[in-house]
């Protein structure tokens, strides 16, 4: 294949992943901008969303109607978990930022072990719903690669549906801004609270459902899309949904073209470099609010 | 209609507010005056249930506040005007009024009545409220509460920063409001114009109502004024 060939295949790898990676990283962004609580149980969800569309594709007769039923019942079950964590354990600690850091590694714990205990150490495949190739002069390329493209893309367009056009997304972003205020205006902070940690753990969920196809599901495959979003929000601006969104396509982008065209490592390696460097120069994120 | 008795409040273990008791009737205007740190705002971010009560009682056409989360006080006709205005910056001016239209579920005709009150903010609706001059950031802050279509408004330091026109505008508003049978609680700064405005001045120190006069009485006899805010001193 030509340099131009492997090109377009990696910028095609890295849009496939930047979909994945914003829908992930979106809900971590939402999360910290309206809570003000850094998820570090943020990829636990996104590995239960995997285990979950694991156990359902079991379930169901066929993969496509296991596929369809594991994109629903995933967000729900994940979502439903995300708001008995907020009432169990971050409603206890009053939203305490320090506070919540070290009860999310606790959830992460919590959940990774009992995932550990329930779905055992090994890594599961699950059989895509759809199998066909899309020609390219220069190759062919997974048709079902491109689905979840298309699929992130109207999930985050939902999203933005949500935010932008709805009451909830109203509160959500009038809590964002100023939540005392917002309470004076019949907002019920602590409700938007526990729908935007249900809303930040489905949609890692539902980024969990998409990829098992491609990666298999494993009690332990949250850390790298914990990382990557945590790389993600800290470029874009914790907070800062349009930064989150862009900073989602540099990163998949770069670490799509990178990994073909050098080694997966050396991406990861320039994008924590990358974050290191934002901090530095930016450390509100290149779309964030500029310190005082 | 509002009815405050020895509420008391607390800031961590720092009690600020004591014994703090008031009554407003409708269509009543009672100014909050007193000395910075002498729990004005604290009272009223207290009475909406902002800052949690640890004593004492609020109640609205005899409903208990107290008891309620301060989401739903609202809803029973209390509107806030903030200090500093706290619009929500990021959102439009359209969306600041939603906010306060979504309270009580009001309509296009609430809205239409706000914005004939406020007309420069019908020609900045789709702009990002923290974009407004000082002046249109107050009336913001004014028609959003509005939008509650409240029993009581709740205003503190409504005129801080403003020009002597926007003042105007701002007590034009509060008589308005007098005529219309919305009782109005206000912190001010400045003097004259809370006895503008004002039928009773509740005089606040160290947590508490002190003392309470009318207008009339405080030019007859300006001595509260000395005692809790400091005005006129050296001329006395």
């Amino acid at each position: 294949m030509s340099f131009g060939a492997y090109f377009f295949l990696a910028v095609l790898e890295g849009t496939v992943s930047a979909f994945v990676l914003a829908l992930t990283a979106l809900g971590l962004s939402l999360v910290f901008g309206v809570m003000r609580v850094v998820n570090v149980a943020h990829g636990e969800l996104f590995m239960l969303g995997a285990v979950i569309a694991w156990w359902v594709s079991q379930m169901a007769g066929d993969p496509l109607s296991g596929f369809l039923l594991a994109l629903v019942v995933g967000p729900l079950l994940v979502g439903g978990i995300a708001i008995a964590a907020d009432w169990a354990i971050l409603k206890r600690v009053d939203y305490n930022p320090e506070a919540t850091i070290v009860a999310t590694i606790g959830l992460l714990y919590i959940i990774q072990q009992s995932v550990l205990i329930l779905y055992g150490p090994d890594a599961r495949a699950v059989e895509a719903p759809f199998y066909f190739r899309v020609q390219f002069p220069w190759f062919g390329y997974s048709g079902y690669k491109l689905i979840v493209a298309a699929l992130s893309a109207g999930l985050l367009l939902a999203t933005w549906y949500l935010l932008k056009k709805t009451r909830l997304g109203l509160y959500m972003r009038a809590t964002q801004y100023d939540q005392e205020t917002a309470q004076a205006f019949g907002v019920p902070v602590r409700r938007v609270y526990a729908a935007v940690f249900a809303l930040g753990g489905g949609l890692a969920a539902l980024a969990g459902v998409l990829v098992v196809p491609i990666q298999q599901a494993h009690y332990l495959m949250g850390h790298d899309p914990l990382l990557l979003s945590f790389i993600v929000v800290i470029i874009g601006g914790l907070g800062s949904l349009r930064g989150t969104l862009i900073a989602a396509f540099v990163i998949g982008i770069s670490d799509g073209v990178i990994s073909v065209f050098f080694s997966p490592t050396l991406a990861k390696i320039l994008a924590t470099l990358l974050v290191a460097l934002v901090l530095v120069v930016r450390p509100g994120g290149l779309f964030g609010a500029k310190p005082a | 209609m509002l009815t405050v008795e020895a509420l008391s409040s607390h800031y961590g273990s720092v009690q600020v507010l004591r014994d703090f008791s008031l009554a407003l009737a409708p269509g009543e205007v009672l100014g909050l005056l007193g000395r910075n740190g002498a729990g004005k705002t604290t009272a009223m971010k207290t009475i909406l249930g902002l800052i949690r009560a640890s004593g004492g009682s609020v109640r609205l056409d005899g409903v208990e506040l107290t008891d309620l989360p301060a989401h739903r006080i609202p809803a029973l006709g209390l509107a806030y005007v903030p200090q500093g205005r706290r619009l929500f910056g990021e959102l439009s001016v359209e969306e600041n009024l939603r906010l306060g239209l979504m309270v009580k579920d009001k309509g296009k005709e609430t809205r239409a009545r706000i914005l004939d009150l406020f007309p420069v903010l019908s020609e900045r609706l789709g702009q990002r409220a923290g974009s407004l001059s000082g002046g249109e950031q107050q009336m913001l802050a004014t028609a959003r509460a509005l939008c509650l279509e409240p029993k009581v408004l709740l205003m503190d330091e409504p005129t801080e920063g403003l020009q002597p026109s926007m003042v105007a505008k701002i007590l034009e508003t509060v008589r308005v409001l007098k005529g219309q049978g919305v009782a109005v609680l206000f912190v001010e700064q400045k003097v004259e114009a809370a006895l503008a405005v004002a039928d009773r001045i509740a005089f606040v120190e160290n947590g508490t109502v002190c003392e309470t006069a009318t207008p009339e009485a405080l030019h007859a006899d300006p001595a509260p004024l000395y005692r809790y805010v400091g005005v006129g001193q050296d001329a006395g």
